[in-house]
């Protein structure tokens, strides 16, 4: 049988899923860490694939080392929602360094995409800092009630000086729930008016690791009035997707 | 970079040696990384590896030379200047440092971080005594085209005290050719009384001639690009554009023309610098001066070819020809006004020739794809992106804004490799 490994080099994360004979059979994620090219090179021996397709924001650094052919996470991600959901238009993802909108054609095929450019302002590095200014752990930050003041906004989007933003929030005495929900209103609003400029058709697919965050889900479903659907493991998706060319090299 | 020493030279026009050196340094690091690497080059484009090696040495003796034997030399900043003036009046015309991060502390003293990089690098090369174009220019010829412009050269002047300014107007209708009309003659003006000769109509005819030749090589590079396999790298051929402003406009020409000879034979072998069907991209919009090479070697480095530049150092700088039949001063400086008047930059209202001009080259040199290319900071063409997009509805397009520095390498890198997967 068969074994095709894709490997999503995350700035955060590498995400990697192991297919046999065309199954899927192991996900591993492993912190990008100062070493990562380390990380690989292990997680290749572990795997012991045949064919491997790299992805991501350090896919160069296995071109460069071996020859493992790449693919941006663009493609990948196309890949990959359309793999776990198969009438996927539009894709969001908050990654660790910058976010993506991608619009699908109704055969899968990259139509058009934006990206940030050049800064945090709203990725999900903006979302695990505020979390950490806030006290939460990452999982406990999605969980924060959709309900609340709707008046309260963090108008900087920039991430250092949203966290002094939030800083003087907290001093101010307003409560750590209604910042937190700022906060992620501040993200989804951004992202939404990425979706309307690229293209809003359903299926809508939120996908990557903050797809998990709950809060963000549901103002992303407000923001654009559509259902989002998001995968049972959603940080698969790049990885996935890298997998599944892998499997037809 | 070169082998022969010019630090008296370099001394005599005030540069900043040591940091001169350091930029020499690290120019010559990038030309040998992102140029010298390349594989297929033509063989004439040792000839432009030269200038490069010499850009700050020898054409800078030669400009000295000329300055010695009583000729002036005119610094300029955009494509409206009318060279055939200029080399009319016996004077040497060159394109001024703009393409590199240098000196942007110095030139944030007199005008604001959100300013294009491309305005910051000209106040930071003089700021920081780097450019030996600047420090040799007689007179630096300035135009109204954008506003960061316009304020800056106020700055400029009072910095250099060399500067005048061509009022572009930014409309062309009957009242606005009028004004152009006579800022082109009072430029001939300021340059009889700077050189002290006379604009004379065989003088005119002559340049007229050789600006003209230099265009037409140029165009035939141009056109040559179209084949597929591509016969020249982007790189190479956007290196040939810039060069065009600083060299010797006679010798450029031929040496251009040789080069073109050369592209000719791999046409007709079918041989070329990628292989045949690789993605074709048009780069649309804000001019990349000199050592600008950052979206190219991006592009080229993820396996498309670049195609052609839509830019003021590309096709905006040659498709049109002066018209040479005039028969005498006044009707010379009509045709001049009116081929320089037809120059489509987005600092006009309406620039609808533009976007025909962006979806003609598209189809004429076949490209897959188009990225449309701002300067950060650079209104007007940030603007025209969004109609440019609209126009090209034959291939993909993807809008792009980006400055000098390396910080967004990354996106930039994911952004193009992506859009090419799509061309695929």
């Amino acid at each position: 049988m068969k074994k095709a490994l894709g490997v999503d080099i995350g700035s955060r994360f590498i995400k990697a899923v192991l297919l046999e004979g065309g199954e899927f059979s192991v996900f591993r994620s492993l912190d990008t860490s100062f070493d990562p090219l380390e990380r690989c090179k292990r997680l290749l021996e572990e795997m012991s694939a045949e064919t491997v397709i790299a992805t991501g924001y350090g896919r160069h650094l296995l071109e460069v080392h071996t020859d493992i052919r790449t693919i941006t996470e663009i493609k990948a991600f196309a890949r990959g929602a359309r793999a776990m959901f198969p009438s996927c238009r539009t894709i969001i993802d908050i990654g660790g360094q910058d976010t993506k909108v991608i619009s699908l054609n109704d055969e899968g095929i990259v139509k058009k995409f934006e990206m940030n450019d050049r800064c945090a302002a709203g990725t999900g590095k903006f979302v695990e800092i505020m979390a950490k200014a806030l006290g939460y752990s990452l999982e406990d930050f999605g969980h924060v009630s959709p309900e609340g003041q709707a008046e309260l906004q963090i108008n900087s989007m920039c991430t250092v000086f949203a966290e002094s933003e939030v800083i003087s929030l907290i001093t101010k005495g307003v409560g750590r729930e209604e910042i937190a929900l700022a906060l992620h209103r501040s993200v989804a609003n951004r992202v939404v008016s990425m979706v309307r400029r690229v293209a809003l058709e359903e299926d809508v697919v939120f996908a990557g690791g903050c797809a998990k965050n709950n809060l963000l889900r549901s103002l992303l479903e407000s923001g654009t009035g559509k259902t989002i659907k998001v995968a049972e493991n959603p940080e698969i998706t790049g990885a996935l997707g890298a997998a599944l060319y892998a499997l037809e090299k | 970079m070169s082998g022969k020493d010019y630090t008296k030279m370099w001394e005599g026009l005030g540069l900043n040696l040591e940091n001169h050196a350091g930029l020499l340094g690290a120019l010559s690091k990038a030309y040998t990384d992102i140029y010298l690497a390349q594989k297929n080059r033509p063989k004439a484009m040792e000839y432009f590896d030269f200038v490069i090696s010499e850009v700050h040495g020898l054409r800078i003796e030669e400009i000295v030379n000329a300055k010695e034997s009583g000729r002036k030399v005119v610094g300029t900043f955009c494509v409206y200047v009318p060279e055939e003036i200029v080399l009319a009046a016996d004077g040497v015309c060159i394109g001024l440092c703009a393409g590199a991060e240098v000196g942007s502390d110095e030139a944030e003293k007199f005008i604001p971080r959100n300013t294009c990089a491309l305005i910051k690098a000209f106040m930071g090369f003089k700021l920081s005594r780097l450019c030996p174009y600047v420090e040799s220019a007689d007179l630096i010829v300035g135009e109204t085209t954008c506003d960061g412009k316009k304020k800056a050269y106020e700055s400029f002047n009072d910095i250099t005290g060399k500067v005048y300014v061509m009022e572009i107007p930014h409309m062309k209708n009957a009242e606005d050719r009028k004004l152009w009309l006579s800022e082109v003659k009072r430029f001939k003006d300021k340059m009889e009384a700077l050189s002290g000769k006379k604009i004379s109509l065989e003088g005119l005819k002559k340049t007229a001639a050789v600006v003209n030749a230099k265009r037409k090589a140029l165009q035939r590079l141009s056109k040559l690009r179209a084949a597929d396999p591509a016969p020249i790298s982007g790189l190479d051929a956007l290196l040939v554009n810039q060069v065009s402003f600083y060299d010797d406009p006679q010798r450029f020409t031929e040496m251009t023309n040789k080069l073109c000879d050369e592209l000719q034979e791999r046409v007709s072998n079918g041989t070329g610098v990628a292989v045949k069907g690789a993605p074709r991209i048009l780069i649309s919009g804000s001019p990349m001066a000199i050592p600008n090479w950052k979206l190219h070697a991006i592009i080229e480095g993820s396996g498309a070819v670049a195609v052609g530049e839509e830019s003021c150092i590309g096709e905006r700088n040659h498709r049109d020809l002066l018209d040479e039949n005039f028969s005498n001063v006044h009707e010379a400086m009509e045709k001049l006004a009116s081929r320089y008047l037809g120059i489509d930059c987005a600092c006009f209202t309406p620039n609808t020739e533009r976007l025909d001009n962006i979806k003609a080259l598209t189809k004429s040199l076949h490209a897959d794809g188009v990225i449309h290319y701002s300067l950060q900071f650079c209104t007007p063409y940030m603007m025209e992106a969004y109609k440019a997009e609209k126009a090209v509805t034959e291939v993909p397009f993807m809008r792009i804004e980006t400055d000098y520095s390396m910080e967004d390498f990354g996106q930039l890198k994911v952004r193009v490799e992506a859009f090419i997967e799509m061309l695929k």
